[in-house]
């Protein structure tokens, strides 16, 4: 990679702490790099890292599981092993893993040259980087890893150690590591939102955006509003746990529902901060292996902007069995229904749009498909849940299980893998194997149905979720039994997977810069594209703009393609876009001249700050906060001064 | 809130350079997107402090209550002083834009003053209530009343950290009109804990249970 920074530097003396590093290759680059297609990479292999570990621990919990009266795992271990397993899926694989693609993928979507804070961007990574390693720490000191569920119900959670039932500080640890996560994500959705709102290439107006973009820049809005309602929730938490405040305390009188109120109100929407990402992977997938435009556009796009809306009003039916009263039950169960809706027309879109198309079962477009049949019978075990009289029978059990996998695995999960297989040529110039693929795909869509279908039974046989043992002659053995072999098979899905990644990122099949013949923006560039994304700043005429400078209609509606340089000969189109064109100037092809942002320190000091505060914070260890907060600010006020460039 | 400023050179030119005329974007300065943004984020979280506090006003508890302890004129005084700095802020702005770095460094100086009077306030009424018996951990008002104050008042400590900075800033000359952006940006912040106390004062404070 070339470095474009390090051209003409004039000597001039300038506040400054630490020099400015400026390599962009090696070790310590990954460090210091506020590259978005860097970042993008370091999210999406630390975020793959915890899917593998918090995998790991599912495979404990199923062995646990396997037979009656399991014997591997103690009771208090199958707490931290559950709540761990939650907590990683969840905070620490779907959200970063979205933000991984969201990262590399919306500056050359929407025609940048990177993000709009590239400093924050990198922050955003080390603090999601040691907010989990902070968290996971608390295997090692402490006492115990997180043990009160992902979602930490009080009073359980609360009551001060000591006085309570969760042994450890284990929810110290998850209340501060929380926090840590939502500052990091609160950052990245905010850089998000700068930057699809504000750099876009000129003619990329919002309704010509890629849907990926779209969803993403709805997913960072529900982030921003969420993550500070479960900061909140997480300090009172904290602060009952350690300074002796009343929040959650029955004995003070405290209403156990003002926690889950809280907890929810963040809970549901970040369901949708997960889902909305997997929903726009599919919707770029889609188009591109039917030969397609996206069946009805604005109204994919309006649906997740509906969905986003909604999010914010169906949070209590996650509390169906706690006695809000007939008014309130009967708002939510209303408005929980209303949200399949525009769920339901993003799901004929894109049948519609599969309809009748060219279509190529690579890979990608395998787990597309697998995620509209997986999503769609999660969808619908969620409306069912909106059938208040059911959801009280199925609360707490397998049933729910069942059916949170079927989004989440079925949903985001087989969306992101979709999305490996799209963009990875684009990552590394190279296809990941298409035989290994669909082993990949088909060992998944098996061992996921085999773990997550027979939950749906043993759920309505009453088989409690949470509980680390169950008793044989309860209609409950063979059913568990299938579903750990099932565990097994996913977990050989992913070891395909990675295996994959492994061998093709070196010696895979050489792909070029559009191998898939795809329509957005990133596929004009080089693959791996530049530091600089894009040699010249595209000019967007349309939806699916890159493909309109490929092919032309005939009077059948056939697509023709165009002679590769013709691109102008469709309606009057001035030429440029496709990486060339006449106005390029001194600007063109090497990128010399383009002055990108420098490589900082900064971002990584601060975000080592952030574990110091963290651990003085669970063991009330006074003496270290301010080494902790010498660090922050140290890095928050050189960070300040520096410039964003070096000239 | 202001008007415009002088084009500031942002992180936004350096990563668009290449083209004159965007033709995308809302019209305002990325940092300046980012504070709103930032600042609409902050909205959520007092307003999930002062959630807490409504949810659990008025329930039976053992006392003292809030209404017992509250000595609303001086809470008044300080809640003025308070305002009074987002005057002060404004003519900070004001004179920076006009490249009056002399009244610059004097309104910054006295906006942070100002600040640091309402947090002597609030660390005075405190230990006031503390010896009165209303503490954090006596009862539920308690608990959400000290906690809500405490954050927003932690708030305003950063503030005035942000500001004295900026002040130490253009003491050195280091903040010349160019950067008004800067101070605009501490500007929106340091207006949106004010009004943040507006909504606390009277829910809080004004409104009897």
């Amino acid at each position: 990679m070339t470095t474009v920074s390090d051209t003409v530097r004039a000597p001039a003396r300038r506040l400054r702490v630490l020099r400015r590093p400026q390599a962009t290759t090696g070790f310590w680059s990954w460090f210091t790099t506020i590259d978005h297609k860097k970042i993008g990479i370091m999210y999406g292999t630390t975020a793959l890292a915890f899917f593998v570990i918090g995998g790991v621990e599912a495979l404990l919990l199923r062995l646990q599981l396997a037979g009656p009266n399991g014997t591997l795992l103690t009771a208090a271990q199958y707490n931290e092993l559950f709540t761990m397993h939650g907590t990683t899926m969840i905070f620490l694989m779907g959200m970063p893993l979205a933000v991984a693609f969201g990262n590399y993928l919306i500056p050359l979507q929407i025609g940048a040259r990177d993000v709009a804070f590239p400093r924050l961007n990198a922050f955003g990574y080390w603090g999601f980087l040691m907010g989990g390693l902070f968290i996971y720490s608390s295997f090692f000191i402490g006492g115990s890893a997180p043990n009160g569920g992902w979602f930490g119900y009080t009073p359980l959670t609360s009551t001060p150690l000591g006085r309570g039932f969760l042994p450890g500080h284990g929810a110290d640890f998850w209340a501060v590591g929380i926090v840590m996560l939502g500052i990091a994500s609160t950052t990245s959705a905010i850089n998000f939102i700068v930057t699809v709102l504000q750099l876009r290439a000129p003619g990329m107006t919002l309704m010509r955006m890629p849907v990926f973009t779209w969803m993403m820049l709805v997913t960072a809005f529900l982030t921003l509003f969420a993550m500070p309602i479960i900061t909140a929730a997480l300090i009172m938490v904290y602060f009952d746990r350690n300074i002796g405040t009343n929040f959650f305390q029955p004995a003070a009188g405290a209403d156990p529902l003002l926690y889950q109120n809280l907890f929810w109100l963040f809970g549901h929407p970040e369901v949708y901060i997960l889902i909305l990402p997997g929903m726009g992977i599919v919707s770029e997938i889609l188009p591109v292996f039917s030969r397609k435009p996206l069946f009805g556009y604005p109204v994919v796009v309006f649906s997740g902007i509906a969905i986003g809306f909604i999010g914010w009003g169906v949070w209590a039916h996650h509390m169906f069995a706690t006695g809000l009263g007939p008014v309130a039950i009967s708002a939510f169960a209303l408005s929980t229904m209303i949200i399949a809706v525009p769920t339901g027309v993003k799901i004929f879109n894109w049948l519609a749009t599969v309809w009748r198309g060219a279509v190529r079962l690579k890979t990608a477009m395998l787990f597309a498909l697998g995620f509209i049949a997986m999503f769609t019978l999660g969808g619908l075990s969620g409306v069912l849940h909106s059938v208040v009289p059911a959801d009280t029978q199925q609360t707490d059990t397998y049933f729910v299980v069942a059916h949170f996998h079927y989004v989440l695995f079925g949903g985001l999960v087989f969306g992101l893998f979709g999305g490996f297989y799209y963009w990875f040529p684009k990552l590394y110039g190279r296809f990941l194997d298409e035989r290994l693929g669909k082993f990949n795909f088909w060992t998944m869509l098996l061992g996921f149905n085999l773990t997550f279908f027979p939950m749906h039974f043993v759920g309505l046989l009453g088989m409690p979720r949470r509980t680390y043992r169950y008793d044989t002659g309860l209609g409950w053995d063979f059913l568990n039994q299938l579903e750990t072999i099932g565990a097994f098979v996913i977990a050989l899905s992913v070891l395909a997977f990675i295996v994959n990644v492994m061998v093709s990122r070196r010696h895979g099949q050489v792909s070029g810069d559009d191998p898939w013949d795809a329509r957005t923006l990133e596929w004009t560039t080089p693959s791996p594209p530049p530091m600089y994304n894009f040699a010249e700043i595209p000019q967007v005429e349309a939806r699916d703009d890159f493909w309109h400078h490929k092919y032309t209609e005939d009077e059948t509606g056939h697509a023709v393609r165009l002679p590769s340089g013709a691109a102008v000969a469709v309606e009057e189109r001035p030429a440029g876009g496709d990486g060339g064109g006449e106005h390029g100037g001194e600007e063109h092809g090497d990128g010399h001249g383009i002055h990108m942002p420098s490589p900082s320190y900064f971002p990584f000091i601060v975000a080592l700050g952030l574990p110091i505060l963290g651990y003085a914070a669970v063991f009330q260890a006074v003496w270290l906060v301010p080494i902790g907060a010498l660090v922050v600010l140290f890095g928050m006020y050189a960070w300040g001064i520096e410039p964003q460039t070096e000239p | 809130m202001t008007t415009d400023q002088v084009a500031v050179p942002s992180e936004h030119d350096v990563v668009k350079a290449g083209h004159d005329a965007p033709a995308t974007g809302m019209g305002v300065s990325n940092t300046k997107l980012a504070m709103w943004l930032f600042l609409s984020s902050d909205c959520l979280f007092f307003g999930a402090f002062i959630s807490a506090y409504l949810f659990y006003r008025g329930r039976p508890q053992p006392g003292p209550h809030p209404a017992d302890v509250y000595n609303i004129p001086f809470t008044s005084v300080t809640s003025f002083i308070l305002l009074m700095s987002s005057l002060t802020m404004v003519l900070a702005l004001a004179a920076i834009m006009r490249g009056d770095y002399r009244r610059l460094r004097v309104w910054l100086l006295a906006t942070a003053l100002f600040g640091a009077t309402f947090i002597g306030g609030q660390v005075f009424e405190f230990t006031e209530f503390y010896r009165q018996g209303f503490t954090l951990s006596k009862n539920l008002s308690g608990s959400t009343f000290f906690v809500l104050t405490g954050l927003h008042g932690a708030h305003v400590t950063a503030g005035i950290i942000w500001l004295l900075s900026l002040w130490g800033l253009a003491t050195q000359g280091r903040l010349t009109s160019r950067d008004s952006e800067r101070v605009e940006i501490a500007g929106l912040y340091w207006h949106f804990v004010d009004v943040v106390w507006i909504v606390i004062f009277t829910v809080v404070y004004l409104i009897p249970k």
